[in-house]
């Protein structure tokens, strides 16, 4: 039976909070409204927690093809519902990358039978090499939304001015992780006095600073759209801010981890805390916080970056850079928040990402509408969220394949109780269903 | 102070056993007794056990100089690094070793404060033996306070003191004193 | 810092000047037993060192299992020409393989920085010993370098170490010259030297003293020349070669130049200045040859101190008491 009601929940919308039933049925919402009377429907407990648009998740690592044993589409799916979202951006940094029609047809058919609604965020260039444009056009013909060369950055202005300028017609957006790799030789972790006394390469906070300023300025000569991925310093986020202001059509997204943890947490050299762009130092990480609790951030993404056991069984040098987000981010989102202000949770987490990844709109390969008003007529992708709860983050008791998340052992406060997408109630107090 | 207060807090009742002239008389006829029985043997040398044994086995050398008229050697020896009870239980800082010489031929008047278990003793007969081969090792101890664990005895012993194991035993220049905790 | 009596050696950042008095007072006593006939003491006997050396350092790894031997502790030597590690297999896997022989202290050597942390716990019930990990630290050397300068300060007071304390160290003007930024003899010898009391000043390219070493409680100097006039000790490090092959210094004659201490400087220095370099010597690059060979120099003196200190960190560390 396909016909729910989500009882006694706070109902939340794009400007505020009421409370409300919601009826739902054959994927749709179908009524909200206090105290519905409703028959031959399964009752849902919401009672003490928010309903929303489910989240959507701009930024996450699925491994496939080629990282089978780190993640699939189908276990990065179930993760993703377990923290609330209905919709993944699969990142193009696999092995082959994901640069061609074949490629990415494959990736969208296996969300397509995943638990959760899977977009697809395609290379730029060529293997991701940064020297030769990837077929954009027909991507973007397939309905891929957003393009990037994640795991680097596309180092040559010229390939980068050239990307800019050949997606501008064709509606699509690029996505760009700045941090200049030159500047980065080495590194391991954010440049600073950590760095130095833990005697570990430093990424400087200048290598991201100066290639969001470069490609502002690209933008800026070729009017094209671009979206910035997890900005982890202030000043990145002040020169976004100033360009959106003169009416560069720019976005950006930050992490839960940039929002949560900083540089010192690499002082025991754990390799669960190595990520690129690195932990920050604690005036970006409060920074960062401040302007999430003014409402000046895009979006939160994860960064959802599994890997092995093995591969993090490594000197923290020699340790693949990533960690795991999916499963707790609207519990650290939350946090970061840092009262309750369920309208900017959801509007980080569900309606922001939404619309810059083009999936606010019903799309290609089965995927429905995303971030909406939880109103009648609307795809039931919802989440149920209880502020109050708490709990303890144990890696051995993820959907993920993969264990390597930093936050074992922290007790959270805000947990996922109920996603719902597509009309179906995929996870129920927490359990996978 | 409550009495349900930990006993480590209250100071253990102390009760004296000898004085200090007491312990110098005691010391002298200890000396007597080494001069009669190594008479003519004239190659003596006093090793004092770290770290209560060197202030006794200092007097002791110097009564032995004075009735032999010429001075008598005097080391100490630390024996930190052969107990056998390494790892069991908290490491007992270890004191400077004085004793460099070959100790081959020699008469060797081992010299401790108090003998109890007679580990230390052991642990002191090995580390003296990795300095030569003695012609003979004598020990005296400036109190006996029973208990042995190993089939030790003393050459020559300043005062016999019948003990509980469950008291701790002073001995010094100053005096003998038996401690207990409360 | 964490206790080194019962635990581990990874680090002396943050290291208290008893815990490194513990340490030095500890190592007169086996400088003592290593002038014996018999230079061995049962101290450690039924007791298992595995020397880990991911890097090889003939000269470390000869000096720690001499004084493990000294201690009588059996000693597991893993090549590493030989290793799995190599065949990919993880550190974390290497190390649970020694462990399974049972072993009670594990000294590692690794070309990364916190290899040492990180076996510590993999293997938290054996004792780890840090012999150097990538450009971290190396504790050892720290330990050895103050202990060579208390011995030689103390002898030149008519004293004796253990008598001395941290004395002698109070306000000692220490310089340390050249890469500090990629040396970890220079985060244990800071550490050190500060926890006794010494004011220390570093020197060295722009490039190979970042500025954010200010925040140790150091000073930096710009002026090698009138820092060598300050000091008492001179500490030179090992410029590894392909350093100065553009990168971070135009090139070896250079560097040399601008801050080596060749035997002009050496000239200039006050006869009582103590010369010091924990080895390998680049001779000729950060020290001429004839200053290397000088009665200032503590070179011989600082090997000789390997291993009383070492015999001294092994026996604080696995034979100090049962509470860990």
């Amino acid at each position: 039976m396909n016909r729910l009601v989500l009882r006694g929940g706070e109902v939340v919308g794009p400007l505020g909070v009421r409370r409300a039933d919601v009826l739902v049925d054959d994927g749709r919402v179908i009524e909200v409204g206090p105290a519905l009377e409703v028959a031959n429907a399964v009752e849902i407990d919401c009672a003490g927690s928010y309903v929303g648009p489910a989240f959507v998740d701009l930024h996450a690592h699925l491994r496939e093809p080629g990282g089978r044993g780190a993640e699939t589409v189908h276990s990065g799916a179930r993760a993703g519902v377990v923290g609330g979202y209905g919709a993944l951006v699969a990142m193009p940094n696999t092995e082959p990358a994901l640069d061609s029609v074949p490629l990415v047809r494959d990736v969208l058919e296996r969300g397509r039978s995943s638990v959760l609604d899977v977009a697809v965020c395609a290379a730029i260039t060529v293997g991701r090499a940064g020297e030769r444009l990837a077929p954009l056009a027909d991507l973007a013909s397939i309905g891929v939304h957003l393009f990037s060369d994640d795991g680097t950055g596309v180092a040559n202005p010229l390939v980068m001015r050239r990307a800019l300028e050949y997606a501008r017609p064709l509606g699509v957006r690029l996505a760009q992780h700045c941090e200049d790799a030159a500047l980065c030789e080495g590194g391991v972790m954010n440049e600073g006095e950590w760095s130095l006394r833990l005697g570990l390469g430093g990424r400087p906070a200048a290598a991201e600073e100066m290639m969001v300023a470069r490609d502002l300025e690209l933008v800026r000569l070729t009017g094209g759209r671009l979206h910035f991925l997890h900005l982890s310093t202030l000043r990145s986020l002040e020169l976004v801010e100033a360009a959106r202001a003169e009416g560069l059509d720019v976005t950006f997204e930050v992490t839960p981890h940039h929002l949560t943890l900083d540089e010192s947490a690499c002082a025991e050299y754990d390799p669960d805390f190595k990520v690129h762009p690195p932990l920050r130092p604690r005036q970006d990480v409060e920074g960062l916080r401040r302007w999430a609790r003014e409402g000046r951030l895009d979006a939160v993404a994860t960064d959802h970056a599994p890997h092995t056991p093995e591969a993090k069984d490594r000197p923290f040098d020699e340790a693949p850079a990533g960690l795991l987000g999916l499963e707790h981010a609207a519990s650290l989102v939350h946090e970061a928040l840092g009262e309750n202000n369920p309208v900017e949770l959801f509007r980080l987490l569900s309606r922001g990402p939404a619309r810059i990844a083009g999936l606010d709109r019903r799309g290609a390969f089965g995927l429905s509408a995303h971030g909406g008003d939880v109103a009648p007529g609307e795809d039931a992708n919802l989440v149920v969220f209880e502020p109050t709860a708490t709990w303890v983050v144990d890696r051995t008791r993820l959907q993920s394949r993969a264990t390597n998340t930093p936050y074992h052992g922290r007790s959270l406060v805000g947990r996922v109780r109920h996603t719902l997408v597509r009309g179906q109630l995929r996870v129920r107090e927490g359990d996978l269903r | 102070m409550s009495l349900s207060e930990s006993p480590s807090g209250t100071a253990p009742s102390r009760h004296s056993v000898l004085g200090s002239d007491d312990v110098a008389r005691a010391l002298r006829r200890m000396a007597h007794e080494i001069v009669e029985r190594n008479h003519g043997s004239g190659d003596l040398v006093v090793v004092g056990v770290q770290r209560g044994g060197a202030p006794i086995a200092t007097r002791l050398a110097a009564h032995l100089g004075e009735i032999l008229a010429q001075p008598i050697e005097h080391v100490d020896l630390d024996v930190s690094f052969y107990r056998d009870d390494i790892g069991a239980s908290p490491l007992r800082d270890a004191a400077p070793t004085t004793l460099s010489s070959d100790v081959s031929g020699r008469v060797v008047v081992l010299v401790d404060d108090v003998l109890f278990t007679g580990r230390t003793v052991r642990a002191a007969l090995n580390a003296l033996l990795t300095f030569g081969r003695p012609s003979a090792v004598h020990l005296a101890v400036l109190v006996d306070r029973g208990h042995r664990e190993l089939p030790l005895r003393a050459d020559y012993v300043g005062k016999n003191l019948p003990t509980s194991r469950e008291e701790r035993v002073v001995a010094t220049l100053d005096g003998v004193w038996i401690e207990r905790l409360p | 810092m964490r206790p080194i009596r019962g635990g581990h050696l990874l680090s002396l950042d943050g290291v208290s000047r008893d815990q490194v008095l513990d340490v030095l007072d500890t190592a007169e006593s086996f400088v003592e037993v290593n002038r014996r006939t018999i230079r061995k003491v049962p101290a450690l006997t039924g007791r298992v060192v595995a020397s880990l050396f991911f890097e090889e350092s003939t000269r470390t790894r000869l000096s720690f299992e001499t004084a493990a031997k000294r201690l009588s502790a059996d000693v597991i030597s893993l090549a590493v020409a030989s290793s799995s590690v190599k065949k990919g297999e993880s550190l974390r896997d290497t190390i649970s393989t020694v462990e399974a022989l049972g072993l009670d202290a594990v000294v590692l050597r690794h070309r990364s920085s916190g290899a040492a942390e990180q076996v510590a716990r993999f293997v938290p019930h054996v004792h780890v010993i840090n012999a150097g990990d990538g450009q971290h630290q190396h504790p050892t050397q720290g330990l050895l370098d103050a202990f060579t300068v208390r011995q030689v300060l103390a002898e030149r007071h008519g004293t004796s170490g253990p008598e001395s304390g941290a004395e002698l160290f109070a306000g000692l003007r220490v310089v340390i010259v050249g890469d500090i930024r990629h040396s970890r003899v220079a985060r244990s010898d800071i550490a050190v030297y500060l926890a006794l009391g010494a004011t220390v000043r570093v020197v060295g390219p722009g490039t190979l003293v970042p500025a954010e070493v200010a925040q140790w409680g150091v000073e930096v100097s710009d002026d090698l020349d009138e820092a060598l006039e300050w000091a008492q000790i001179v500490g030179l490090l090992r410029l590894q070669v392909e350093r100065g092959g553009g990168e971070f210094v135009p090139s070896l004659g250079e560097f040399s130049t601008h801050w080596g201490l060749s035997v002009e400087r050496l000239g200039a220095l006050s006869p009582d200045t103590l010369v010091m370099h924990p080895g390998p010597m680049n001779r000729g690059v950060e020290i001429a040859h004839a200053v290397a060979d000088s009665p200032q120099s503590l070179v011989t003196r600082q090997v000789a101190n390997g291993v009383p200190v070492r015999m001294a960190v092994l026996y604080l560390t696995v034979a100090g008491g049962e509470d860990r």
